[in-house]
C-alpha cells in the first residue's frame, strides 16, 4: 500500500537495525511519550530487532492512561443526570472510575454514545435540544484542535445544550516531571503527531538544559528505527539537540492556524495527570468567553477522590519506573476485559500493549 | 460483582468464548457440545450427522457484497462445511420488527433463496415472529442446519491430527467483511472498495476433501478473525503456530481502511474465508484447486511447530517477532 509500504521495507529495516546494532556502544535508555509509538513498537515486533543495551520505556502518552480518575467519575456522574446525553470517543468506555466504567452506566440505562469526532457530538446536541450533550475532550495538543473548532461553531451557532468536560494536556510539562523525578533517560522519541501541531521547538529545552537527545519520530517502524538511530548518534557524540525525523509532518514551528484555534479557546491551567500528580500549566480549559460551553462551568460536581485506592502501579509505569510485568495485576486480575488501571484500557496504554503483544524479545 | 452483558460478549473474542464455557457449556454438558466445533457431528442409526445453529442480526442488513438473507446461508453452510459435513437442510426463523416493509423482507428471502439455491442446500422449515417497534433492529434471522459427515472426516473438527511441520492454507483475503459492514454502518468513506466476502464454501471444501488426503483442521474464519481462530486453535491443541504476516492476503482497502482507525486486519471476520490444515507435501495441490474458485486468493500463511506451544507467533512484515493475542471484544477505532 502507498505511503506504508516504503517505510516497512524489510531490507531497510535490516540494514537500521545493524547501524544500531554497531554503532551503539554503551547502555542507553531512550523514552517514547506518545500511545501510538508504543504501539507501532509493540506491532511490528521492534524489539526483537534492537539490541539488548538499547531499552525502550514508555512514558506518559497515552491521554486516557494519564487522565485522573476524578475526569472519569465526573463523566460518570453526568451520564447518571436525567436528560443528559454523553458523547465520546470510545476509549473512553472501559476506563474504570471509583465505582464503575461509562460502559457500566450504559448497561444501567445512561445515555452513551461513541462518536469519532466532536463536531460529531454538537451535532448531536443540534438535533436533541431538549438533552444537555456532553463531550469528554481528551487528547494532547493532536486532538486539542478539533476540540477547538467545535467550542467555536458551538458558540457562533449558539448551541446552548452542547458542553465539554475537558480534559485536554499538553506534553513538555509531562517531559519535564519525568526529568524532574529524577528517571534516567538518554533521549526522548518526541511524539510526531502533538509536534506537528506544536513544532519541534518545544522540546529544545530537554536537550539544551538537560542533555537529553531529542528526536520527533514517526510511526512506521522504519520511522522509529532510524529515530532510534539518531538518538543514539546524539549521544555517542554528546551532541544534544532536537531533530526532528518525521520531517514529511513536522516542522521546527508546527502548524499555526491550529496553534492559533487552541489559544483562541483555550487556556493553560495546573491540571492532574495520574502518577505525576499536579503539573503547573499543563492542561487546556476554555477560556472565560466559552464558559457556557464548559461542563466543568456550568454543572455542579460532588468532590471526588483522585487517588485509585488500588494496588495499580500504572502511575509508575508512566513515569517509566516500572514496566507493567512488575505489577502484581498485570495479566490477573487487571486484563484488557476488566482493566484496573487505566493504562490496561487505552489501546495506545502501555500495559495493553504488553498485554496484546507479550514481549516477545527474540533477540536475532 | 454482578457482571452484565455488555456488547463485547457477543463479539467472538475472548469475552464471547468465557461466557461460552462458563455458562452454557457447563449447563449444558454433553460428549457433544464439549467436542467445541463449529457444528456438533453425531453419530445416529450408523450415520455421521453435523448440526449448528446461528442467528443473524447484521446492521445494516443490505451491505456491499451481500446481505442479511445471504449471510444467514452462508454462515450456516459454512459451519456445516469446516466439521467436513456436506451441507443438506437448513431452517429459519424470522424475528421481525412491527413496521418492517414487506418489499424488505422479500428481498431477503429472495436472496436466501438464490444463496441456497447456489449452495446446494433446502430451507425446510421455518419460523416467524413480530415484535412490537423497537423491540428488535427490522430482522434478525436464526438458523439451523443440518448435514451429512463422511467417516473420513470424522477428525476434521477437533484438530487431534495436527502434526509439527504441516502447513496453514487460507483461500482469500481477510478482513473484508468486518471492514465493509462496519463502513457501512458508520459511513466512514462514501466510496471504498470494500465488499464483503460473504460466501458459502461448501463446493471447494468438498473439492479438497476429494483431492487431498491429508487435511487435518479446517474452520471458516468469521467474528474474532485469523487471530482468533488460531489463537483458539493453538490454545485447544497445545501446538505452537508460527504465521509470516508478509504471506497472508489482505486487499489494500482493507489495509487502508485499518491504517486509518487503528483496527488490525487479523481481528476482523469474514464470511467466506477458512483456514485448511494439511500436510506440507500436498499444499501445492490443495493451493491450486482452491485457485479454481472466483474471488478465491489462496496462501500459505504459516506451520504448525513445536517451539511455543500454545502459542502463535508472527513474524511481522518487516522480520520482527510479536505474540498474535486473542482477541477480547468489541473494537473502537484509537483515539490518535
Amino acid at each position: 500500500m502507498k505511503f506504508i509500504d516504503e517505510y516497512r521495507n524489510r531490507e531497510m529495516v535490516k540494514r537500521l537495525a545493524s547501524a544500531i546494532r554497531y554503532e551503539a556502544g554503551g547502555h542507553y535508555r531512550f523514552m517514547e511519550v506518545c500511545g501510538s509509538h508504543t504501539h507501532a513498537v509493540r506491532r511490528h515486533g521492534l524489539l526483537s530487532l534492537l539490541p539488548a543495551n538499547i531499552r525502550l520505556l514508555s512514558g506518559p502518552g497515552c491521554p486516557v492512561c494519564v487522565s485522573d480518575q476524578s475526569f472519569i467519575d465526573k463523566i460518570i456522574y453526568l451520564a447518571g443526570m436525567k436528560g443528559f446525553t454523553i458523547t465520546t470517543f470510545g476509549d473512553l468506555e472501559r476506563v474504570p472510575g471509583n465505582e464503575k466504567s461509562l460502559a457500566s452506566s450504559r448497561e444501567e440505562g445512561a445515555d452513551i454514545r461513541i462518536v469519532y469526532s466532536p463536531l460529531e457530538a454538537l451535532d448531536i446536541a443540534a438535533k436533541n435540544p431538549k438533552r444537555e450533550v456532553v463531550f469528554p475532550a481528551i487528547g494532547f495538543e493532536t486532538t486539542a484542535p478539533a476540540t477547538a473548532i467545535t467550542l467555536q461553531k458551538a458558540r457562533k451557532a449558539n448551541i446552548r445544550n452542547f458542553s465539554v468536560l475537558s480534559a485536554h494536556k499538553i506534553m513538555p510539562p509531562a517531559m519535564h516531571a519525568v526529568i524532574d523525578d529524577g528517571i534516567k533517560i538518554n533521549g526522548y522519541i518526541c511524539p510526531g503527531h502533538v509536534s506537528s501541531i506544536t513544532g519541534s521547538k518545544i522540546y529544545n529545552v530537554f536537550p539544551e538544559k538537560y542533555h537529553v537527545a531529542a528526536v520527533v519520530a514517526g510511526f512506521e517502524p522504519m520511522d522509529i528505527l532510524q529515530s532510534v538511530l539518531m538518538l543514539v548518534r546524539q549521544v555517542n557524540y554528546r551532541n544534544f539537540h532536537t531533530e526532528i525525523q518525521y520531517k514529511r509532518a513536522v516542522t521546527v514551528d508546527g502548524n499555526s492556524i491550529a496553534q492559533d484555534v487552541i489559544n483562541d479557546v483555550f487556556e493553560e491551567q495546573d491540571d492532574i495527570w495520574r502518577g505525576f500528580g499536579v503539573l503547573p500549566k499543563s492542561g487546556l480549559k476554555p477560556r472565560e468567553k466559552y464558559s457556557n460551553w464548559n461542563a466543568e462551568h456550568r454543572f455542579d460536581f460532588p468532590k471526588y477522590n483522585s487517588v485509585p485506592d488500588t494496588s495499580c502501579i500504572c502511575g509508575e509505569i508512566l513515569k517509566g519506573k516500572k514496566e507493567p510485568e512488575d505489577c502484581m495485576l498485570f495479566g490477573k486480575s487487571c486484563n484488557p476485559q476488566h482493566p484496573v488501571g487505566a493504562c490496561m484500557v487505552s489501546p495506545e496504554g502501555c500495559c495493553n500493549a504488553h498485554f496484546k503483544y507479550q514481549l516477545h524479545e527474540l533477540q536475532d | 460483582m454482578n457482571y452484565r452483558i455488555e456488547i463485547g460478549h457477543g463479539s467472538g473474542g475472548q469475552m464471547t468464548r468465557r461466557l461460552i464455557r462458563d455458562l452454557f457449556m457447563k449447563n449444558f454438558r454433553n460428549k457433544w457440545l464439549d467436542a467445541d466445533g463449529d457444528s456438533a457431528v453425531m453419530q445416529t442409526y450408523g450415520n455421521n450427522i453435523a448440526m449448528t445453529t446461528d442467528s443473524h442480526v447484521v446492521s445494516p442488513i443490505f451491505f456491499p457484497g451481500g446481505d442479511l438473507g445471504k449471510l444467514a446461508v452462508c454462515g450456516t453452510v459454512n459451519d456445516l462445511a469446516v466439521v467436513g459435513a456436506k451441507p443438506e437442510w437448513i431452517t429459519a426463523g424470522f424475528i421481525l420488527e412491527e413496521g418492517l416493509s414487506i418489499n424488505t423482507l422479500e428481498r431477503i428471502v429472495i436472496s436466501m433463496a438464490d444463496e441456497a439455491r447456489k449452495a446446494g442446500v433446502h430451507i425446510v422449515a421455518g419460523d416467524t415472529k413480530v415484535v412490537k417497534k423497537g423491540q428488535a433492529d427490522q430482522i434478525y434471522i436464526n438458523t439451523a442446519g443440518v448435514g451429512t459427515v463422511d467417516d473420513k472426516c470424522l477428525h476434521i473438527s477437533s484438530g487431534k491430527k495436527i502434526k509439527n511441520d504441516d502447513v496453514i492454507l487460507i483461500n482469500g483475503t481477510i478482513g473484508d467483511h468486518e471492514a465493509a459492514i462496519i463502513n457501512a454502518r458508520e459511513q466512514f468513506f462514501e466510496s471504498s472498495r470494500l465488499r464483503s466476502d460473504c460466501a458459502s464454501v461448501n463446493q471447494q471444501v468438498h473439492e479438497l476433501l476429494n483431492q487431498c488426503n491429508s487435511i487435518k483442521f479446517m474452520r471458516d474464519v468469521t467474528r474474532g478473525g485469523l487471530a482468533g481462530i488460531l489463537t483458539e486453535l493453538a490454545n485447544m491443541t497445545e501446538n505452537g503456530i508460527e504465521i509470516k504476516e508478509a504471506d497472508i492476503p489482505c486487499n489494500d482497502a482493507v489495509m487502508a481502511f485499518c491504517e486509518t482507525l487503528g483496527f488490525d486486519p487479523l481481528q476482523l471476520a469474514n464470511e467466506g474465508r477458512f483456514v485448511t490444515i494439511l500436510s506440507k507435501d500436498e499444499a501445492q495441490n490443495a493451493m491450486e484447486i482452491l485457485n479454481n474458485f472466483n474471488d478465491n486468493k489462496p496462501a500459505c500463511i504459516g506451520l504448525i511447530t513445536s517451539a511455543h506451544p500454545g502459542q502463535v507467533v508472527m513474524e511481522t512484515a518487516i522480520g520482527g517477532k510479536r505474540l498474535i493475542e486473542t482477541p477480547w471484544a468489541a473494537k473502537t477505532p484509537r483515539i490518535c
